[in-house]
């Protein structure tokens, strides 16, 4: 989650709140260090999708 | 509104206003997009109109070369007075950074996420004490007799003004927006937004509430209070942008089911795909057009764009792109992939877009709960306003 590219669309967040927090003036940051459990990849790739501003990303584990 | 002449060619000679555009865009930008694709024209001043997802999206970013000290799509045409009553517009929409940044931080919290779930209860209440009004006649406008009312009642909640005066507010809204050719009219709505709210702010330091309008007299900024122009602007901003555009976003939702049955049925009997449903109405109906200016002169996309240029940020067209949606010109209900834009791009993205869609999805479920068939009333003539804000004003509808 690319905390300069997100402009506060709330689509994250309305979409998997389990992985996103977000604040009173619309920014959105990733729960925790942003990894993703296997049950919710389904989802968080739904997250990506939907963002207007390219701001959330799949960074495959090294 | 005035009618406009015809228009020949729409890569060189477009109007916003014309009457098939406002009835149908759809096919107009099908065409710019694959022919043209940023369309341009001498009316009302030199405007260009992008088509493309890419070149919106790239051009709401670039806020160097586009500025938003002008968003009315159509420029005001009578006398500007010499000492203007709001010298900053309708902050943070009508400005640029720094002003922008912190104008825009004063309003967020008020439609966060968490502040719009303490709306919905009334939202819904609303809709539904709406609904009783005309259930039993087997029949309704759904924009005047129930999109139109929803929004500027939440609205003046937030504000804190008295909903007595919905009819009134919506008439001024109206006048700024859908009427923006007629100068007459286009004053009239500035005017009775402005002396209604200079009157509302003298009350306020009077007896402070807990709404947006006292919380805005009571913030400080670098020590001082704001300017009152700060704060008539930001309030008439408020209310100019929450009630045609969601009013629209609704009624267009409406027009759409009431039209297509399946889909209907589908709302119906899934509810789980309302929140889907809800991004793919607001991204194939979506209301808002904006306008930018060009700063300085610029090659933009092959188009010698001029400083003082109006650009129109087609985000209408932007979502129906089919280089960036699968059957963008249709309504997929459960669509997966949606980056749609229907509320903006960049830093200008819609400070209320939290509020509009909860509003929508209320309005949504409330009718579909009661009124779960509907459909077009046979013969009579459903009338489409655009320009600034696309959404249908008649839309009679029967059901049994």
């Amino acid at each position: 989650m690319d905390p300069d590219k997100c402009q506060g669309h709330a689509r994250c967040y309305g979409l998997v709140p389990e992985l996103f927090e977000i604040d009173d003036y619309g920014q959105s940051t990733a729960v925790g260090d942003g990894s993703v459990p296997p049950e919710l990849e389904e989802r968080a790739r739904l997250a990506i999708a939907n963002c207007p501003e390219f701001a959330v990303e799949e960074i495959p584990p090294s | 509104m005035r009618t406009t002449a015809p228009v020949g060619a729409w890569e060189s000679d477009f109007d916003v206003l014309d009457a098939q555009y406002i009835a149908d865009p759809f096919a107009i930008w099908d065409q710019l997009r694959q022919t043209c694709p940023i369309a341009h024209t001498d009316r009302r001043g030199s405007t260009w109109l992008p088509t493309r997802y890419e070149d919106v999206t790239a051009m709401a970013h670039d806020i160097g070369h586009f500025s938003s000290l002008e968003v009315a799509v159509i420029p005001f045409e009578g006398e500007e007075p010499e000492e203007p009553v709001l010298p900053y517009g309708l902050p943070p929409i009508s400005a640029d950074p720094p002003l922008h940044t912190w104008t825009r931080r004063l309003l967020l919290p008020w439609f966060s996420h968490t502040r719009v779930r303490t709306y919905e209860s009334m939202t819904r209440g609303l809709c539904s004490g709406l609904i009783d009004g005309f259930i039993a006649e087997g029949r309704a406008d759904a924009a005047s007799d129930y999109a139109q009312q929803i929004p500027v009642r939440v609205i003046a909640h937030i504000l804190g003004v008295s909903p007595d005066l919905s009819d009134t507010f919506t008439g001024w809204v109206r006048d700024v927006l859908e009427f923006a050719d007629d100068p007459d009219r286009r004053v009239r709505g500035v005017q009775g937004l402005l002396e209604y709210f200079i009157a509302e702010v003298a009350t306020r330091r009077a007896q402070p509430g807990d709404d947006l309008l006292s919380e805005l007299l009571r913030t400080e900024v670098d020590g001082a209070p704001l300017e009152d122009s700060v704060v008539l602007g930001a309030a008439a901003l408020v209310l100019i942008a929450g009630v045609d555009t969601t009013w629209s976003a609704i009624g267009s939702s409406l027009w759409h089911l009431a039209t297509h049955p399946a889909d209907r049925t589908r709302m119906v009997e899934d509810p789980e795909v309302m929140s889907l449903a809800v991004e793919e109405l607001l991204r194939a109906y979506s209301p808002v057009t904006m306008a930018r200016i060009v700063t300085t002169d610029v090659e933009f996309a092959g188009c010698p764009m001029k400083a003082g240029d109006k650009i129109l940020m087609n985000f209408p067209a932007a979502n129906r792109d089919p280089a960036v949606f699968d059957h963008a010109d249709e309504v997929v209900l459960d669509r997966a992939h949606n980056r749609h834009v229907a509320f903006g791009s960049g830093i200008h993205r819609c400070a209320g877009s939290n509020l509009a869609r909860m509003e929508l999805r209320v309005a949504l479920e409330e009718w579909l709960c009661r009124i779960p068939e509907f459909h077009l009333a046979d013969g009579e003539e459903v009338t489409w306003a655009g320009g600034q804000v696309r959404g249908p004003r008649v839309l009679p509808v029967v059901f049994p």
